[in-house]
């Protein structure tokens, strides 16, 4: 992350409802050239995180979800959900955004995007 | 030289196996050999009947010699012939249906049969008693059907059996009449830790209960009424009260009877030339019923058949019960009197009682409850006589205390000494087992069993077994066979797979619940295992978890490095048309596909296409008549063939049909890793089946059937299984092979690593010399592929999974302009 989306002002914008959204799986939301993906855990946390492993550019979204984190379907790195960290001995970070649920509605923050 | 003798061996249980063994190992041509068994059966390990009927094991398992055993051994088995008489006159017996045999020497192993009280009722439909497969069969059948079973007896038998028909799914009721239960082996502290693991598995105990009364309606069971007047409905009974040595024919023929049949010290009865073994023996007035010492005597039987001068002088015995979870050992005598001390050590908390009883500074007793590691030290020095007062203060704590050493069950058994036994079935001391590890190189646990027969029986030991060869090899010993699965749990493959059909395991989470996963929904690695081994165990019930499998088994196709597919439609053993070649020239031209290569299983890939496009390419593929060809499955993927007779001047077989056969009847099916076949039509190999997974030859004379080859990471040509004649018997073969792969495999474990670890020769037996089984594997495999066979690239045209090749929202960026997709 850049200064310049530090400073960008949060924008929230409906993306769906938690039914479009299996769980313990993941959709992508296309932002532009960008693609995000949004997982829902076993327990109904939702989050989002650029579709791209640290690694080498993996979809995460294609992953398996396990215990708030993803496993990219690549090479198997392990992603926290929540961080966008990568997990044990890798390093290297995604992108993560902002989620927020309103009565079953889901919002995503791309003021970071812009 | 003499002509050989002749020696007839009456019943075919778990003692003249033994006996049998020990003279063919000892003297293999002293005799010509025939064995009569009533049971229509070869010899199993009648102890392991209780994981049979919990469903831990089958009956396939349980197998001690198999009919090959008996050819090789050049031994005559007489299946389902009860004899009926001994004329000790002529030297020769007669069975039911018929068949004689003269002997030399005559070995009376009939056992026992269980008792049965002559309740008013007794002989209702669903009484039944738990001796012998067919009771477990009985036991099993009325199981399915569900209700209550109420067990007459809360001994070793009777416990087993509740436990059993419970992990059945049955509701049990225990019915014993003394006040505590095994009360011949446990002292009241310990039963009444065991009633409580008992109650707490959903049992009912009942103590001090004296059945009165079998209640029938229409013939069969339908309850049962104790003095108290109390009434239990019940739609079976179980009698598990004790066994009765099998006297019959014995005593018909004259031979010396009391309580059993009366030996000597050498084993003979008051015939010299008739010898008795197993249960149906009295010896000094015992009668013997766990196998331990029904081991002992057949060994000294063997060594006075071959003219040595063994004698037997009685066994203390040990008795471990055996149900999963419940850890409980005893041994001798543990009455209070006078002169006797006990040593007790109590641990509430966490369930354990271990009580010593000492006599002139010996141990003539131990019970053991929660924790029984320590039973076979105490058992050696309760045999031994050992004196223990310089051990007195720290004994209970067990062997590894002594010296102050940590509690490491590694130094207790490195301290052990060299002829202390470890595995009390099969008799074998710890030198008898280190020695051969040495000698032989011995580096897994089942080659010290097949060497050894150290835990081959109940296998209760086999802990003590694996940590003595820990100490022997240090780290040469590779207990790979533990490896846990994934850091969710400390259960290996073999293990998770053991229990999800012996817990009746059949969703994900129950597996994880049951099994302990440290986890709260397992990680990338285990899931998918699990997902696969409740496909294959229960494929009528278990709905395929789809967020359990890697991405490719969920969109049918394979991600590439930039996130791209590739499709790989099925080309029937490698058969394509015009018609075919040209859907898929406009295929790749409508999705404007960048790449079209042909594959090492003779087939067509196209890569590049974008997740959005698959439906659409999977629908116009599946107008020109192609499925997927499951190239991302770990399932079976290609057959592979030569062009066999219809072109080849050199074919001998029809190996394009062949493989079209397999591919078509296959095709669908999972399995642990992917499956690759081939087909070639003559020993030129075109088809490379010698480093396929499972391969096929033909030759003039028929097929040879090959597997366990690699061509990957490694390489490694195939092994024979056999060879057949017709095609029919190429798909029942390869068909039962699979399947039988399907069912041992661990996930993501090729077919020649399986083969590895289960051994060659078992699998050739099980498929080639054993047709009953054969036909059962394959039947399983028939049954699972009506669940199977379905063509996920249509039901995804047809809508499935839609969301899954769809973006949730595409978002116009920088205005933010928000446009839904759905």
């Amino acid at each position: 992350m850049n200064m310049h989306t530090k400073i960008a002002a949060e924008k929230w914008v409906k993306i769906g409802t938690m039914d479009d959204i299996p769980r313990q799986g993941s959709r992508c939301i296309s932002l532009g050239e960008k693609t995000v993906a949004v997982f829902r855990t076993v327990d109904d946390q939702v989050f989002a995180l650029e579709d791209k492993c640290p690694h080498k550019n993996g979809p995460l979204s294609q992953g398996i979800v396990h215990d708030g984190c993803v496993t990219c379907p690549l090479h198997n790195w392990v992603i926290s959900l929540a961080t966008g960290e990568a997990q044990g001995a890798d390093k290297g970070a995604t992108a993560a955004y902002g989620i927020r649920i309103e009565n079953d509605a889901v919002f995503l923050d791309i003021g970071t995007l812009v | 030289m003499t002509e050989k003798q002749k020696l007839v061996v009456i019943g075919n249980g778990m003692a003249p196996g033994r006996l049998l063994e020990k003279l063919i190992d000892q003297e293999p041509d002293a005799y010509d050999i025939t064995i009569f068994n009533a049971e229509p059966r070869v010899n199993y390990n009648r102890l392991m009947l209780s994981p049979v009927l919990s469903g831990e094991k089958t009956y396939e398992d349980i197998i001690t010699h198999s009919d090959s055993w008996y050819e090789e051994n050049g031994i005559t088995l007489y299946k389902s012939a009860k004899v009926v008489e001994i004329d000790r006159i002529a030297k020769k017996v007669t069975s039911k249906n018929g068949i004689t045999a003269t002997y030399d020497k005559l070995v009376v192993a009939t056992g026992s049969n269980p008792f049965i009280i002559p309740l008013p009722g007794h002989d209702l439909k669903n009484v039944l008693t738990y001796r012998d497969l067919d009771d477990v069969e009985a036991m099993l059948d009325m199981a399915d059907k569900g209700g209550r079973a109420v067990v007459i007896g809360g001994g070793l038998l009777g416990l087993e059996a509740a436990a059993g028909l419970k992990a059945q799914g049955m509701d049990v009721t225990v019915l014993h009449i003394m006040p505590t239960l095994m009360e011949r082996q446990l002292d009241p502290a310990a039963a009444f830790l065991l009633r409580r693991a008992f109650e707490d598995l959903g049992i009912d105990v009942r103590c001090e209960a004296d059945t009165k009364e079998i209640t029938g309606k229409n013939g069969k069971v339908a309850g049962v009424r104790l003095a108290d007047g109390t009434e239990i409905e019940a739609t079976m009974v179980c009698m598990a009260v004790g066994i009765r040595p099998s006297l019959d024919l014995a005593r018909k023929s004259g031979i010396e009877c009391n309580r059993g049949v009366v030996v000597a010290d050498d084993m003979r009865t008051s015939d010299k030339d008739i010898f008795a073994l197993g249960e149906c023996v009295e010896h000094r007035g015992e009668c013997y019923g766990l196998v331990a010492p029904l081991y002992d005597m057949a060994g000294v039987i063997a060594d006075n058949l071959l003219d040595g001068s063994s004698e037997y002088h009685g066994s203390v015995m040990a008795t471990k019960l055996k149900v999963t979870g419940i850890d409980l050992y005893s041994a001798g005598d543990f009455a209070e009197g006078e002169g006797r001390e006990e040593i007790v050590l109590r641990d509430a908390s966490a369930n354990i009682y271990k009580r010593l009883v000492i006599e002139d500074n010996k141990i003539i007793g131990a019970v053991l409850y929660g924790e029984t590691s320590d039973g076979p030290w105490f058992f050696d020095m309760l045999k031994k006589g050992t004196d223990i007062s310089e051990l007195r203060e720290t004994l209970i704590f067990g062997q590894a205390f002594q010296g102050g050493t940590p509690l490491d069950p590694m130094a207790a058994v490195a301290a052990l000494p060299d002829d202390a036994e470890i595995c009390g079935c099969n008799g074998v001391c710890k030198s008898a087992i280190t020695g051969k590890i040495t000698e032989l190189g011995l580096t897994s646990l089942d080659d010290v069993r097949a060497h050894t027969k150290a835990s081959a029986s109940c296998g209760t030991c086999t802990g003590l077994v694996e940590q003595l060869m820990a100490a022997t090899l240090g780290d040469a010993f590779n207990p790979n066979a533990v490896a846990a699965m994934c850091p969710c749990t400390d259960l290996g493959h073999g293990d998770v797979r053991r229990l999800i059909k012996a817990k009746n395991l059949k969703t994900i989470p129950e597996v994880m619940q049951e099994l302990e996963w440290t986890t709260s929904c397992g990680c990338a690695k285990c899931r998918p295992a699990l997902n696969y081994y409740l496909v294959a165990d229960w494929p009528d019930e278990y709905a395929d978890d789809y967020q359990s499998r890697f991405i490719n088994e969920r969109v049918h196709a394979n991600i590439q490095k930039d996130g791209t597919y590739s499709v790989v439609p099925r080309m029937w053993g490698g058969m394509t048309s015009s018609k075919e070649l040209r859907a898929i020239a406009d295929v790749v031209d409508k999705f404007e596909i960048p790449a079209v290569k042909c594959t090492g299983g003779q087939r067509i890939d196209m890569l590049g296409i974008k997740k959005e496009d698959l439906p659409a390419v999977w629908s116009d593929l599946g107008k020109a008549g192609f499925v997927s060809g499951q190239a991302y499955a770990k399932g079976l993927r290609t057959v592979k063939t030569c062009v066999g007779t219809d072109w080849c001047r050199f074919g001998t077989q029809d190996s394009t049909g062949l493989g079209i056969k397999l591919e078509r009847f296959m095709w669908g099916s999972w399995t642990p890793a992917k499956l690759k076949l081939a087909v070639s039509g003559c020993p030129r190999n075109c088809a490379e089946a010698t480093c396929k997974d499972i391969g096929v030859i033909c030759v003039d004379s028929g097929y040879e059937i090959h597997f366990a080859g690699a061509a990957g990471l490694d390489i490694k040509g195939t092994e024979i299984l056999g060879n057949v004649t017709t095609e029919e018997e190429v798909m029942e073969h390869v068909v039962a092979l699979a399947q039988m792969y399907r069912e041992q495999g661990f996930y993501l474990e090729r077919i020649y690593k399986w083969a590895k670890r289960i051994g060659l020769d078992e699998i050739r037996s099980q498929i080639m010399d054993q047709p009953e089984r054969r036909k059962a594997y394959y039947e399983r495999f028939v049954f699972s592929q009506k669940f199977a066979q379905v063509d996920p690239w249509n039901e995804r045209v047809s809508g499935k999974d839609k969301h899954e090749f769809k973006p949730m929202a595409m978002i116009g960026l920088p205005s933010g302009s928000l446009e839904a997709a759905e």
